[in-house]
């Protein structure tokens, strides 16, 4: 493998990495506000991106600018991952809140199957894709090879904001600051008069417009199918898992590892290509069990 | 005088019971006109698969409300239940065990996945109930082992790939370079396997220049066709299918790949009217047996003509392969019952009798004649073409189309195909039988 060829294979990996890290920051937020792995994540992803294809295939009959396109991506992914992971918290979770983490991760997994039926029911089986806005937005050629701008530009830079706009909010906003504390310690934050319950609403919102976002940005290049949900939630497990449980900068760095590691296996050991994520992650927890950015654990006595 | 009564008594106690368990016998031996005909049928109704099982189910309901609205066979319908493939092996096998075992006249029609295929034969076997295996088309599920209840009504991967390497040949003589990107799971793996040792049989001076198999369902092929555009091969192969090719060649497409390389897509009869115009003319196309709606030898039998008319009126699609697969089973199933009730002067068939007819039996779906071997394997002849342009489509059309007859593409009854291909000669890629289809 010469550095050309490296160079191509670090360009396909970090645009993949922008997608993995979009849809693994929401996981990894409810992961650090409750502790909980959100089955039904997946779903978010799966009908974020259903509902962007739609809402593109009806725009495309009006004659829009691409400006408009690209633009309803993240409208329809943020209103409707929001209203639908705030609804999941606010009907469902809400009131498995105190019970055992495995049940509230079988919990997940029931809406999981759940939507995924739902999904069927409005999409039907047919392949669904929004192909139109990266032909519109044009190729670059790096070293002889065609890349598309929407994969080169648009989603690793989306990744990036992401990540900095979560960031600033965290440390900077009212919100954002109360989410952290409820993150660090629950009882204590709610003693000193956070309100948890909208906290978690709150997050549940944040983080179900993260994965429809991913979604989002996924259908223009991906078609999608029923199922597809099922492997993207499998995928991005492995980043939170990789990153430690509600890193958020750990997420970026995981998913960003697995990305190129994946890419240059495609160039090097195409056989290992499926299995690099997962051979990424136990090499990773092998050496630091509780993933890469784990803090030490508070006591609690 | 009393034991001669006696005796008379027991004779005609014994002969009173040989004639009723002749009676039984009988009735044993010639069932009754049932009912109904119980059809076990799976599909993948969830799950990616469902790309191709959910319009062959619409196929079936509708096929099956036709054929019992005029009659089913001599008053007897067709009644379906379904399993859901997509369910997983443990369960799809055991709902598969519970409708094998029902009471009364029934028959199976089961199943995509070839990996079922491969579980379901011999179940269907010790039960001594038919199977026909309708799409999977793992070539091995008979080569393996004799069966004498089950049939596969399609064709299978060997004539599929076999055809598919001569149709390369033929369109494209020339090429010193090939790379494959199948799907990660047996049918990627396995047709590659054939379609590779065919090719090095043929022209064994072609060079292999990257294996690629990107996980099933993968969200992303970027990579995939970055190393291709940095290779360059004369050809691609992918014999992936669904939403996995779609992605594939949409992203292929808008990086100019298609255009860079001739690609060869044994499974994109499925995919052309979805992706549009992302596919350019000189692509290698397939129908995974000879079901084409432009088929111009075809296109105006009121049969296939009417089917198609319907089938596009009801999902706004023309049909896919899984659908010309599925109207095949059905009617090899019809026709069989037919011939079977006939051949015995007009009472109902045992299951034996059906079997025994389907060995030998030649049937029509919605394409040309096709006749099952006596090792329960149709030979069905293999369409192959190469994509153009029409106006009165939004969607490429495929020309130069080709018809490769079952005889000189599968495997001889009681041979490996995996070994049969390394026999090949490369006098076959121009067999007097190959014929042009239309102009």
């Amino acid at each position: 493998m010469n550095a050309d060829l490296l160079m191509l294979a670090v360009v396909d990996g970090l645009s993949y990495a922008g997608l993995l890290f979009l849809v693994s920051l929401g996981l990894t937020l409810i992961c650090g506000v409750f502790g909980v792995i959100n089955v039904a994540h997946g779903s978010l992803y799966a009908i974020g991106g259903y509902s962007a294809a739609s809402a593109v295939a009806w725009l495309l009959q009006r004659q829009p600018s691409t400006l408009v396109l690209v633009a309803s991506l993240f409208v329809v992914a943020l209103v409707v991952g929001g209203l639908l992971g705030a609804g999941l918290r606010v009907f469902l979770l809400r009131h498995f809140q105190d019970r055992d983490p495995i049940l509230q991760l079988l919990v997940t997994f029931a809406v999981f199957m759940v939507l995924e039926d739902v999904q069927r029911m409005v999409w039907g089986a047919t392949p669904m894709t929004a192909s139109e806005i990266t032909g519109r937005l044009g190729t670059s050629e790096i070293l002889g090879v065609n890349f598309m701008n929407y994969q080169l530009f648009l989603v690793p830079g989306v990744a990036l904001l992401a990540f900095a706009l979560l960031q600033i909010l965290l440390r900077y906003s009212v919100a954002g600051k109360q989410i952290v504390a409820v993150i660090h310690h629950r009882e204590v934050a709610t003693a000193l008069g956070i309100d948890a319950a909208r906290v978690g609403t709150l997050s549940f919102a944040l983080a179900g417009a993260l994965g429809a976002l991913g979604g989002a940005l996924s259908v223009p290049t991906t078609s999608f199918v029923p199922g597809l949900g099922a492997e993207m939630i499998v995928t991005s497990f492995a980043v939170v898992a990789t990153a430690g449980l509600g890193q958020i900068t750990g997420a970026l760095i995981a998913a960003t590892l697995i990305g190129l590691a994946r890419s240059i296996a495609v160039y090097t050991v195409a056989e290992l290509e499926v299995v690099m994520p997962y051979l990424v992650m136990v090499l990773v927890l092998l050496v630091r069990p509780h993933g890469l950015f784990s803090v030490a654990a508070a006591r609690k006595i | 005088m009393e034991t001669t009564v006696k005796r008379n008594t027991h004779l005609g106690q014994l002969s009173a019971f040989l004639l009723a368990a002749a009676i039984a016998g009988q009735a044993w031996a010639q069932p009754a006109k049932p009912q109904e005909i119980k059809l076990g049928m799976s599909t993948f109704m969830t799950g990616p698969a469902s790309v191709l099982g959910a319009p062959a189910k619409v196929a079936a309901d509708m096929w099956i409300e036709e054929f019992n609205a005029a009659g089913g066979i001599d008053g007897v319908k067709f009644k379906p239940t379904w399993i859901d493939e997509g369910q997983g092996a443990d369960k799809f096998l055991s709902e598969y065990r519970r409708l094998a075992q029902e009471p009364g006249e029934k028959l199976m029609l089961s199943a995509i996945s070839s990996g079922y295929c491969n579980a379901l034969a011999p179940v269907a076997e010790d039960l001594k109930v038919i199977n026909v295996l309708w799409e999977c088309s793992t070539e091995k599920v008979l080569e393996e082992r004799r069966y004498k209840y089950v049939f596969r009504t399609g064709p299978n991967a060997t004539m599929e790939m076999v055809a598919a390497v001569l149709h390369l040949l033929r369109v494209k003589p020339d090429f010193k370079t090939i790379a494959v990107v199948n799907q990660d799971y047996a049918w990627g793996r396995d047709s590659w396997e054939i379609f590779s040792n065919t090719l090095k049989a043929l022209r064994p001076e072609v060079k292999v220049v990257a294996e690629m198999f990107p996980k099933f369902g993968a969200p992303d092929f970027s990579t995939e066709v970055t190393r291709l555009q940095a290779l360059k091969p004369d050809v691609v192969l992918s014999t992936a299918w669904g939403g996995d090719l779609d992605t594939f060649l949409r992203q292929a497409s808008q990086r100019g790949l298609l255009k860079a390389s001739t690609f060869v897509l044994p499974l994109a009869d499925s995919s052309l009217e979805r992706l549009g115009n992302a596919i350019p003319e000189g692509v290698l196309v397939g129908f995974v047996g000879d079901g084409y709606f432009a088929d111009p030898e075809f296109a105006n039998d009121p049969t296939t003509k009417s089917f198609v008319q319907k089938f596009k009126a009801k999902t706004g699609t023309y049909p896919n392969f899984a659908v010309y697969h599925m109207v095949q089973a059905l009617t090899a199933t019809s026709t069989a019952y037919r011939q079977a009730i006939a051949a015995n002067k007009g009472q109902w068939p045992t299951t034996d009798q059906l079997a025994a007819t389907l060995q030998k039996l030649e049937y029509r779906g919605l394409s040309r004649n096709i006749r099952i071997r006596e090792d329960g394997q149709a030979l069905q002849g293999q369409l192959y073409g190469v994509t153009k342009v029409d106006a009165a489509h939004p969607f490429p059309i495929v020309g130069q189309l080709t018809f490769f007859p079952a005889d000189i593409v599968a495997a001889p009854v009681g041979q490996k195909s995996a070994e049969w291909v390394k026999t090949l000669k490369p006098a076959l890629i121009n067999h007097a039988q190959i014929k042009r289809v239309g102009n």
